[in-house]
C-alpha cells in the first residue's frame, strides 16, 4: 500500500517540477565541477598541500605569506596598474569609438567587422606571438617611431614598457565592448538629441549629458565583465615576457600559475586565488553599491 | 562658415578618425601576412608590409615540422578533437537547460537560478588548481580524448550561454507552446519541434563563440595535456616559438598565421551572427 502511496506522490512532483528533470545536468555538473572544486581549494588554502606530498599542516600559514612577502604584494600591486590601465583606457576608447560610429556613417558595417577582428583573435597564441615580434626592439613598433624621430624603448626588455605592451594588447581588443556599446547608442531616441540641440546644447554637452546617462546600464556591464577578465589575465604575460623583466609582468594569475603547476604548492596557489577573488569581490560589491548614484535605469523613472 | 562647410569639416574629421583606427587595428594583421612571406633578414629592416624578395621559406619550413611525433597538420587534427566536441555537447546541454529555467515553474527555481547567475562572474582563477587536483585525481590528465577539457561542456557549465539562451527564450512568446502542447506534443518535443527552429540564431551564436574560445584557449591545453603528440595546435605554436627562440621569424609568423586562418573564415562567414551574440548577453539582460 505505502509503496504504491510514495510511487504515486513521485510521479505527481515530477510533474509539478517537470523543469528540474531539463536543469538536473547543469545541477550535477555545477556541483561537480564548480562547487565542489570553489570550496575544496577554500580548504586548501589553509593547509601546506603539495601535489605529491600531501597535507601535512593546516593553518593561516599561506594568508601570512601572502602579506607579508614583498615579490607576492608587488605581484598584485602590478595586477591592481594593470587592471587600472586596461579596462578604463579600453572602455574609454571602445566609447569613443562607437560613438562616432552612431553616427550616420557610410560603411558603418565594413568599420564595425575590422574593429571587430582583434576581439576575436586577440586571445590566440598566434597573436600574442605576433605582439613580441611587433614590440622587438629592432621591431616594426620602434621602427615607426624612428620615422618620426623617437628613439623607442626596448619594450620587453623595460619594467614600465612591458607591463603597457600588454595591457595594449588587451585595448586593441576594445571591438566586443564597442559592439556593445553601439547597440545601446542604437537605442537611444533620436527625440532626446533634437530637445537638447534645440535648447543649444553641442555634440559634446549632448554627450554627456544625455548619451553617457542613458547607457551607463551598459557601462557598468561593460565595467564589470573587463574587470573580471582583466584581474584573470594570463596568456599575454606568460606567452609574451614571462612575467618579466625583473618580474614586471608577472601578475598573480601567472604567480599562481607558478606555484600550483611549476612548483606544486597547492595550498598557496588556493591562498592566491582566494585572495584575488576576494579583492575582485570586494570591488563588484563597490560598483553594485554604487550603482544606485550613477547607473540609470529606465523603469524607475516610470 | 557657413553650416554646409561646417558640417563637412566634421564629417571628415570622423572618416578619418574612423579609417586611423582602422588602421591601426588591421595593420599587425596585415604586416604577418606580409611577414611571413619576406626572408628573416628582412622582417626586421622596413616598415612596409609588402615583401621585396616574396619567398615561401617561412611555410616550408612551418610545414615541415621539427621532427618528432608532431607537426602544424596534427596540431591542427588535435585541435578540433577538442574544438567540435566541446561546440555540439555545449549548445545541446547548455539549450536543455535553458528551457528549464526559461520555461518550467519547479521547486527551488529563483535559488538555482541565482546560483546559475552567480557562477557567470566567478573567476575561472580559483577553480584551476582545484579542478587540476580533482582531474588528477580521476587520472583524467594527459587524457588521450582530452576529457578535462571536454567533459564539463556536457554538463552546462558555460554560464554566459546558458543566460544567453534564456535570455533569447524569454522573448518567444509562451502561446508557440500551449499551441503545441495541445497538439499533444510533450516537454521535449515542444522544445525540438517549436523553440529550436525559432532558437537557431542564438544557438548558432553560442556555437561560434564556443568555437572560437575553445581555438583559442591555451591555458587549458597547457594543463591538461602533456604528450607532444597530443599537443593542440595553440601549445605547438608557443612551443615553436620557444625552440625558434627569435631566430627564425618567419617560420613562426607563417605558423601562427595558418592556426588562425580557420577563426578567421568562420569569423568572416559569420561575422552578424557574432555581433549579434555579443549584444544580446548584455543589452536586454
Amino acid at each position: 500500500m505505502s509503496e504504491t502511496k510514495t510511487a504515486k506522490k513521485n510521479s505527481k512532483f515530477w510533474r509539478d517540477n517537470k523543469g528540474l528533470l531539463f536543469i538536473i545536468p547543469w545541477l550535477v555538473g555545477f556541483l561537480i565541477f564548480k562547487g565542489y572544486p570553489f570550496l575544496s581549494s577554500l580548504v586548501y588554502s589553509f593547509t601546506d598541500y603539495q601535489l605529491f606530498n600531501g597535507i601535512k599542516t593546516t593553518g593561516l600559514m599561506n594568508y601570512a605569506k601572502i602579506f607579508s612577502d614583498k615579490k607576492i604584494i608587488t605581484s598584485f600591486m602590478t595586477t591592481f596598474r594593470y587592471a587600472f590601465m586596461t579596462v578604463p583606457l579600453k572602455l574609454i576608447f571602445a566609447l569613443f569609438v562607437a560613438y562616432i560610429l552612431n553616427f550616420k556613417i557610410a560603411g558603418v558595417k565594413m568599420f564595425r567587422t575590422v574593429y571587430y577582428i582583434p576581439s576575436i583573435l586577440g586571445g590566440s597564441v598566434a597573436i600574442s606571438v605576433l605582439w613580441k615580434a611587433i614590440f622587438k626592439q629592432d621591431g616594426i613598433i620602434n621602427m615607426i617611431l624612428a620615422f618620426i624621430g623617437i628613439q623607442g624603448p626596448n619594450w620587453l626588455a623595460d619594467k614600465g614598457a612591458a607591463l603597457f605592451i600588454i595591457c595594449l594588447l588587451r585595448v586593441w581588443q576594445f571591438g566586443s565592448s564597442m559592439v556593445i556599446f553601439l547597440a545601446a547608442l542604437k537605442g537611444v531616441s533620436p527625440d532626446l538629441y533634437e530637445a537638447a540641440s534645440l535648447d543649444g546644447a553641442g555634440k559634446w554637452r549632448q554627450f554627456f549629458t544625455i548619451t553617457v546617462p542613458i547607457i551607463t546600464p551598459v557601462i557598468f556591464y561593460n565595467l564589470v565583465t573587463q574587470l573580471v577578465q582583466a584581474f584573470q589575465e594570463f596568456n599575454g604575460p606568460y606567452i609574451i615576457t614571462q612575467g618579466g623583466p625583473r618580474s614586471a609582468t608577472t601578475l598573480v594569475s601567472l604567480l599562481i600559475y607558478n606555484n600550483a603547476f611549476k612548483k606544486y604548492e597547492m595550498g598557496l596557489a588556493s591562498a592566491q586565488a582566494w585572495v584575488l577573488f576576494i579583492i575582485l569581490m570586494i570591488f563588484t560589491a563597490i560598483l553594485q553599491w554604487s550603482q544606485k548614484h550613477w547607473v540609470y535605469y529606465s523603469d524607475e523613472e516610470a | 562658415m557657413t553650416m554646409e562647410t561646417k558640417k563637412r569639416i566634421a564629417d571628415c574629421c570622423k572618416y578619418l578618425t574612423l579609417i586611423l583606427v582602422g588602421i591601426v587595428m588591421i595593420y599587425p594583421l596585415v604586416w604577418m601576412i606580409g611577414a611571413s612571406f619576406k626572408s628573416n633578414a628582412e622582417i626586421f629592416s622596413s616598415i612596409g608590409f609588402i615583401p621585396k624578395n616574396p619567398t615561401l621559406e617561412g611555410y616550408q619550413k612551418a610545414l615541415s615540422g621539427y621532427g618528432g611525433d608532431i607537426d602544424i597538420w596534427k596540431a591542427l587534427l588535435n585541435t578540433y578533437k577538442i574544438v567540435i566536441p566541446k561546440v555540439i555537447f555545449t549548445v545541446c546541454s547548455c539549450t536543455i537547460a535553458a528551457y528549464g529555467f526559461a520555461r518550467f515553474k519547479f521547486i527551488g527555481h529563483d535559488f538555482f537560478f541565482a546560483l546559475l547567475m552567480s557562477t557567470l562572474f566567478l573567476p575561472n582563477v580559483v577553480l584551476n588548481v582545484p579542478q587540476f587536483i580533482m582531474y588528477n585525481k580521476f587520472g583524467w590528465v594527459d587524457s588521450p580524448i582530452y576529457l578535462p577539457l571536454i567533459v564539463s561542456t556536457l554538463f552546462a557549465q558555460d554560464t554566459y550561454f546558458v543566460f544567453m539562451l534564456i535570455q533569447f527564450m524569454r522573448n518567444i512568446p509562451k502561446e508557440l507552446d500551449e499551441a503545441a502542447k495541445i497538439d499533444g506534443c510533450n516537454a521535449m518535443g515542444t522544445l525540438w519541434h517549436v523553440l529550436v527552429p525559432v532558437l537557431k540564431p542564438a544557438m548558432t551564436s553560442c556555437a561560434l563563440f564556443q568555437f572560437m574560445w575553445s581555438n583559442n584557449d591555451f591555458m587549458g591545453p597547457l594543463l591538461y595535456v602533456s604528450t607532444p603528440k597530443r599537443y593542440p595546435a595553440a601549445i605547438f605554436v608557443k612551443m615553436s616559438m620557444d625552440a625558434d627562440s627569435g631566430f627564425s621569424w618567419n617560420r613562426i609568423l607563417a605558423l601562427s598565421l595558418i592556426s588562425i586562418i580557420p577563426s578567421l573564415v568562420i569569423f568572416f562567414l559569420a561575422q552578424d551572427q557574432f555581433i549579434d551574440g555579443v549584444t544580446a548577453g548584455s543589452v536586454k539582460g
